[in-house]
């Protein structure tokens, strides 16, 4: 749905480039909620606000539902534009516009007449769940509610796509958790696509099924959350999992990782380890954790003893992912 | 000589500034404010940047801005002429009135619409807006009532201009100040004449203050 290939982005001042962007690559597939991680200055939103052309590329193209939004002139852009829809941080919305005329605004552009825009306005209203604020100005709601008709009005054309520029940033954690909500329940609803790019881990972990990672505007990994977990090497497992430190290792010891992943997680698999091998086992640490759709658990052990190689082939047999540390 | 002779002719010479300034405005209004958006969208960080228009205009702008409006008033006067037919009267007033106000004004307009979020704009560029649906549903709906605040000091500006345009002929309320406050000594028409200039320009602040805050849905 969205694809985006070898693109580079620099900003140039007068005393300065900062290469925001080095020629990243990713692809999400339609009905997915594809989430960019990384911390402030990593070049998420360089990257986010290359997909509609807020941002020009420097280099490298970009397709949205099959259009190459990096070819297109600046009117064909336009016609593009209103089938993104785009939610913001700072909400974005237009003070001296009601909710509903916020949400109507996008339908104007779109040169729909106003019987039908009222009528769309109203399940909009419904479909965010703020019927009751219709008439309210921005400044006399919440930040929720301001997201909710930012969402709304996102929505209004029919997007296939949603692009979602730190939407729950400046949310407290309740209502960023009924934002993502809301966003994954349009996104089952409606097969609504969705591109988010956020620096809290936690919105990953809540509703994204795929993931990249930027650093210093490189990609340094992207896929699917279920294999990227599995991977105890890989960063996204080490952000949810942080490693043991070395100091508190036995030298004589193999420590592993152990990740379980859905159906394995709910099996006493290590318990009928330690009856059949002769190994000694110690736990240094361990947690599951509810990612997306899957339940994830990490063990953190240490293994002695004459069959441990056994013993850990046999993990990996069960269907457990063992790193092997040392 | 007694005041009650002097208000039929108060009240005439009162209208007649209404008039020249009021006209005045609203030629202002419907020059300067596309202007001030012109202003604002070539700007090098505005929508459509075009350096040179912009360095061209502006230099118009400040260059109207500094010729003191007495000035303006002579210089302008073969232009009034053809124009209007005659350089003499309140009608022909409104003219330079106008040009003096018009770049005052758009200035005005243009630092409004700066005032307006970076991100509205970017919000309404991500829906598909073009320029002109930008400019007509955000740019200027959003600053309304900057706008509005900006035309009551226009307007308060063009009272104390029109009151010096009397002392070429043009009539109204400085005219009468002048010629026989001034010119004859009839302190208490001075006096009359500044207290209703007074209260026409606290009345114009009052208006737009309360205007503004009455649109303003921040």
């Amino acid at each position: 749905m969205i694809k985006i290939e070898n693109v580079s982005k620099s900003f140039i001042d007068k005393k300065s480039a900062v290469h925001a962007l080095h020629d990243v690559s990713l692809e999400v597939g339609k009905g997915q909620i594809y989430g960019v991680v990384g911390k402030s200055g990593a070049g998420k939103s360089t990257l986010i606000r290359c997909v509609n052309r807020l941002e020009v590329p420097d280099q490298g193209r970009i397709w949205v539902d099959g259009e190459e939004i990096t070819a297109l002139d600046a009117d064909s852009l336009r016609k593009a534009r209103q089938k993104i829809g785009m939610i913001f941080q700072q909400f974005n919305l237009l003070g001296q516009r009601t909710s509903s005329e916020n949400i109507a605004y996008p339908l104007e552009i779109a040169g729909i007449p106003k019987p039908e825009r009222d009528a769309r306005v109203k399940e909009l209203l419904n479909l965010v769940g703020l019927e009751n604020k219709a008439d309210a100005y921005p400044a006399q709601l919440s930040g929720g509610q301001k997201q909710r008709v930012g969402i709304a009005r996102a929505l209004a054309n029919h997007p296939k796509v949603l692009l979602s520029d730190e939407a729950t940033s400046a949310l407290d954690p309740a209502t960023t958790d009924s934002i993502l909500e809301l966003l994954a329940d349009l996104n089952r609803k409606l097969g609504l696509t969705i591109l988010l790019i956020t620096h809290q881990m936690e919105v990953v972990k809540k509703v994204c099924d795929h993931v990249a990672i930027l650093e210093n505007g490189y990609l340094v990994e992207s896929g699917s959350i279920l294999e990227l977990i599995g991977d105890p090497l890989s960063h996204l497992s080490k952000a949810f999992f942080p490693p043991i430190q070395e100091e508190l290792l036995d030298p004589l010891a193999t420590q592993a990782a152990i990740t379980f992943l859905g159906k394995a997680a709910d099996e006493p698999i290590l318990a009928s380890m330690m009856r059949k091998f002769e190994v000694e086992v110690n736990f240094l640490g361990g947690n599951i954790q509810q990612i997306g759709k899957y339940r994830v658990g990490q063990l953190q052990v240490e293994f002695k003893g004459p069959e441990t190689k056994e013993a850990l082939t046999y993990l990996e047999d069960k269907g457990l992912r063992v790193e092997v540390r040392k | 000589m007694n005041l009650g002779e002097w208000l039929p002719r108060l009240w005439e010479e009162s209208l007649t500034t209404i008039y020249m300034v009021g006209i005045s405005t609203l030629f202002t209004v419907i020059l300067g404010l596309p202007l001030g958006v012109l202003l604002t969208l070539s700007d090098e960080n505005g929508l459509t940047p075009r350096p040179v228009l912009n360095r061209i205009l502006s230099f118009i702008v400040n260059l109207a801005r500094s010729l003191p409006f007495i000035i303006l008033l002579v210089v302008l006067i073969p232009f009034t002429r053809k124009l209007v037919g005659t350089s003499i009267g309140p009608t022909a007033t409104i003219v330079p009135l106008t040009i003096a106000a018009v770049p005052f004004f758009a200035r005005v307009v243009e630092s409004t619409l700066r005032e307006v979020p970076r991100g509205l704009i970017e919000a309404a560029q991500s829906m598909g807006s073009s320029v002109w649906q930008t400019v007509s549903k955000v740019l200027v709906p959003e600053s309304l009532p900057g706008l509005i605040l900006g035309i009551a000091l226009t307007l308060i500006s063009l009272v104390g201009y029109s009151a010096m345009a009397g002392a070429v002929g043009g009539g109204g309320l400085g005219d009468l100040a002048i010629r026989y406050g001034y010119q004859r000594y009839e302190t208490e028409v001075m006096f009359v004449t500044v207290i209703l200039l007074l209260v026409l320009v606290q009345g114009v602040q009052l208006l737009g203050d309360r205007l503004a805050a009455k649109i303003s849905k921040k």
